[in-house]
């Protein structure tokens, strides 16, 4: 909570996602009041869309390294780059840099980017060193690892840690917490019914579990899921993480018609 | 081996409705991934015997020329012949002058998956010769006159009741009404028609799962010891292998066999690993009289010094696909050629053109567990994004996917344009959403809505409720 009177604080540019812009604002604010809490001054630059991936993973190169040299631009004058998602930070931190292999300018401007690019529950625990969180969330949840944030950000433990590091929280884990859920980006749209396959798959372990809430740190694989486990009728609600750490989880769960009529 | 790769979609659609596939497949998680990561856990030095695994590989594949010069050599040394073979085709003639020099009627295989990639058994039959597959799983699906839907499982994809009503069916000299419930049954029963075959072969056929070229040395390794027959008990054994199985050294090829085992079924070791090299000398108690090596090329030279490169590190454990959340939904016939899941979909592409076998690179959610448990390291997603870029730059896609992605590009790259459009979009979404907070259909995404509800946006965007509270402050 609390940095060195001499230091200044982190200055963090928030990678918000397009996902998150678009559809959960909520998650981007509470990565915001999660790293103001720690002490970091946050800002969002304006000049951002995405990361890049659909064009990336679409093979669409020179599209892509556009918008990188675009957001690596963007945030140059921060000291950390965070994204509330294991895929788009993986883009960021490790992706961008094969982009510029043939340009040496733009390849160190991307490595220097790519040092200070962190997935926010990592950013939390292992570069700010938190520990605990504070959050009024009661209930019991399970966690899902998304891929990215899985095998290529390193995130595994951080988000369960500071999970039962909360008072009202239990966790539950699925059998297989660690298998993909069937998003995949474009896969989802691209090839439907092998996508359903999965993510049927996912969603009958999701309900063994039998926890109330099922979390994740990206929202892609957490709106794959909750539109299944809604369309099967399941009550289970989804979140994003961070919600739940920031005690943001006041409002309609994804996908959930908004009750009080007020709302975010 | 017809080419299946273009229909893809309709193979996955058939494969999804199969109840017999799905239930079959069902037990990848629990047989091949659980012990995986158990026999992987039990040693300590797994993960680093791994980038050995693939360092010696790099350095074998950088130098391959001189290792095969070196592998022949010493082939030769020890009485056996090398052929090689550039193509499919120069394959299948040199295996079928060498059957036909022994005036062979039936031949022996142990598994091979070169066979398949050349369609020897095909060949062989049109040519007058029975061919005999020992393996269990090979033995299976040649009574179904089916192909291998995985590399060291080729059963896979067939329920233990099917197997009980093939051997019924095929096995008519046996009395009808036996019991066949238990899968030991099963196995003495093809045990015991399969050895007659083994005497009365003229030819063995085997594979290779390394080539020595200190040594000379082919090493094929099963778990039913039918590779060891098929190779010693006919006058002349025929080694089958590609070119990117030549390794350096008899220590190398222990270092692999314990990556192998555990990547591919969770054992410490196969229960049979044969070296052979050279026909029966004098003094050998057996063997066979004649040896000789096909190596084949097909392609692979090729991906020398491509971007495709690191997939000559392959070992055919089959981990990549045990893994793979596509592989086990829609199991390895799908994929449409010899090779499937996440290995396949970086190979077959190298070696049938991507024009055929572009929906292989592109169906993979991207998520990794190939990568993570791939004994010898390849980027697999890394490479299927390759295959992405040159289906993008020879335009192959669908015309619909680059128009849209086109569209969203042009977007991407000018944030106030973006921005006004995503503010506008979402706040008409967010209006028809409000009641229900989520959608059943929605225009323009119906492969989403096909199957799942698509949650509605919470009305505004995160960047215009930023700018609002930076005006606020």
């Amino acid at each position: 909570m609390t940095t060195s009177s001499e230091q200044a604080p982190p200055r963090v540019g928030l990678f918000v996602t397009c996902l998150v812009d678009m559809f959960r604002p909520t998650v981007g604010f509470a990565a915001v009041k999660l790293m103001e809490d720690a002490g970091c001054v946050v800002d969002v630059p304006a000049a951002q869309t995405c990361c890049g991936q659909p064009a990336y993973n679409s093979g669409d190169r020179k599209d892509t390294r556009a918008i990188a040299e675009q957001v690596i631009t963007a945030f140059e004058p921060f000291d950390y780059v965070v994204a509330p998602s294991g895929s788009c930070g993986a883009m960021l931190k490790h992706h961008y840099l094969e982009l510029f292999t043939d340009d040496p300018v733009w390849h160190e401007r991307a490595k220097a980017f790519s040092d200070k690019v962190h997935e926010l529950v990592s950013f939390l625990t292992d570069v700010l060193g938190i520990e605990q969180v504070e959050s009024g969330f009661e209930g019991s949840v399970t966690y899902h690892d998304s891929c990215s944030g899985l095998r290529e950000m390193g995130v595994k433990q951080q988000p369960r840690k500071l999970l039962r590091g909360l008072d009202g929280v239990t966790l539950k884990e699925m059998e297989t917490p660690d298998v993909c859920c069937g998003f995949g980006g474009t896969f989802c749209v691209k090839y439907p019914d092998i996508s359903n396959a999965i993510v049927e798959k996912k969603t009958s372990r999701i309900r063994e579990a039998k926890a109330g809430t099922l979390l994740a740190g990206d929202l892609g694989c957490l709106m794959n899921m909750a539109g299944k486990l809604q369309r099967e009728g399941s009550a289970i609600e989804v979140r994003h993480v961070a919600e739940v750490l920031a005690d943001m989880a006041d409002g309609p769960a994804i996908g959930q018609p908004k009750t009080s009529g007020t709302g975010q | 081996m017809k080419i299946q790769s273009p229909t893809f979609k309709t193979n996955t659609s058939e494969a999804l409705e199969d109840v017999n596939l799905q239930k079959a497949m069902s037990v990848v998680e629990g047989n091949f991934v659980a012990k995986r990561a158990q026999a992987a856990s039990e040693l300590p030095e797994f993960e680093s015997l791994r980038d050995s695994a693939r360092d010696i590989k790099n350095h074998t594949l950088a130098h391959i020329d001189l290792y095969l010069e070196a592998f022949e050599k010493k082939v030769t040394e020890a009485g056996g012949h090398v052929h090689w073979a550039e193509t499919a085709e120069d394959a299948r003639r040199i295996a079928l002058e060498i059957c036909r020099k022994e005036n062979a009627r039936t031949v022996t295989k142990g598994k091979s998956m070169i066979s398949e990639e050349i369609g020897l058994n095909e060949f062989f039959e049109e040519n007058g010769i029975a061919p005999v597959e020992t393996d269990l799983g090979e033995y299976i699906i040649q009574l179904r006159k089916e192909h291998p839907s995985h590399i060291i499982a080729p059963a896979l994809h067939v329920t233990q009741d099917q197997v009980a009503d093939d051997f019924r069916e095929h096995h008519t000299h046996l009395d009808a009404e036996r019991n066949l419930e238990e899968a030991p049954t099963l196995l003495q029963e093809a045990r015991k028609i399969l050895r007659d075959k083994y005497f009365a072969a003229d030819v063995g056929i085997t594979g290779a799962n390394f080539l020595i070229a200190e040594t000379g040395t082919s090493v094929i390794v099963t778990n039913e010891g039918n590779g060891d027959l098929t190779q010693l008990l006919p006058r002349v054994h025929l080694v089958l292998a590609s070119i990117e199985k030549v390794i350096p050294t008899l220590d190398d090829a222990a270092q692999f066999l314990r990556v192998l085992g555990r990547s591919a079924t969770g054992q410490e070791m196969s229960v049979y690993t044969t070296l052979s090299t050279g026909p029966k000398r004098a003094d050998d108690p057996d063997g066979p009289e004649e040896y000789h090596v096909i190596l084949l090329d097909n392609g692979r030279s090729e991906m020398i010094g491509s971007e495709y490169q690191d997939m000559l590190r392959c070992i055919r454990c089959g981990a990549c696909m045990n893994h793979c959340p596509v592989y086990q939904a829609v199991g390895g016939h799908a994929y449409g050629w010899v090779y499937p899941g996440p290995m396949g979909s970086v190979l077959t592409p190298s070696l049938i053109g991507v024009d055929k076998a572009g929906h292989l690179p592109n169906a993979s959610t991207f998520c990794g567990r190939c990568e993570s448990v791939c004994p010898v390291r390849i980027p697999l997603p890394k490479m299927m994004r390759h295959w992405r870029e040159q289906e993008f730059e020879k335009k192959l896609n669908p015309a619909t996917q680059r128009s849209a992605l086109g569209l969203w590009a042009f977007a991407a790259k000018r944030p106030r344009l973006y921005q006004f459009g995503t503010r506008m979009a979402m706040a008409v979404m967010g209006r028809l959403g409000r009641r229900r907070g989520r959608f059943r259909q929605m225009p323009l995404a119906g492969g989403w809505t096909r199957h799942r509800d698509l949650p509605a946006p919470e009305g505004k965007t995160f960047q215009a409720l930023w700018a609002e509270r930076r005006k606020n402050r």
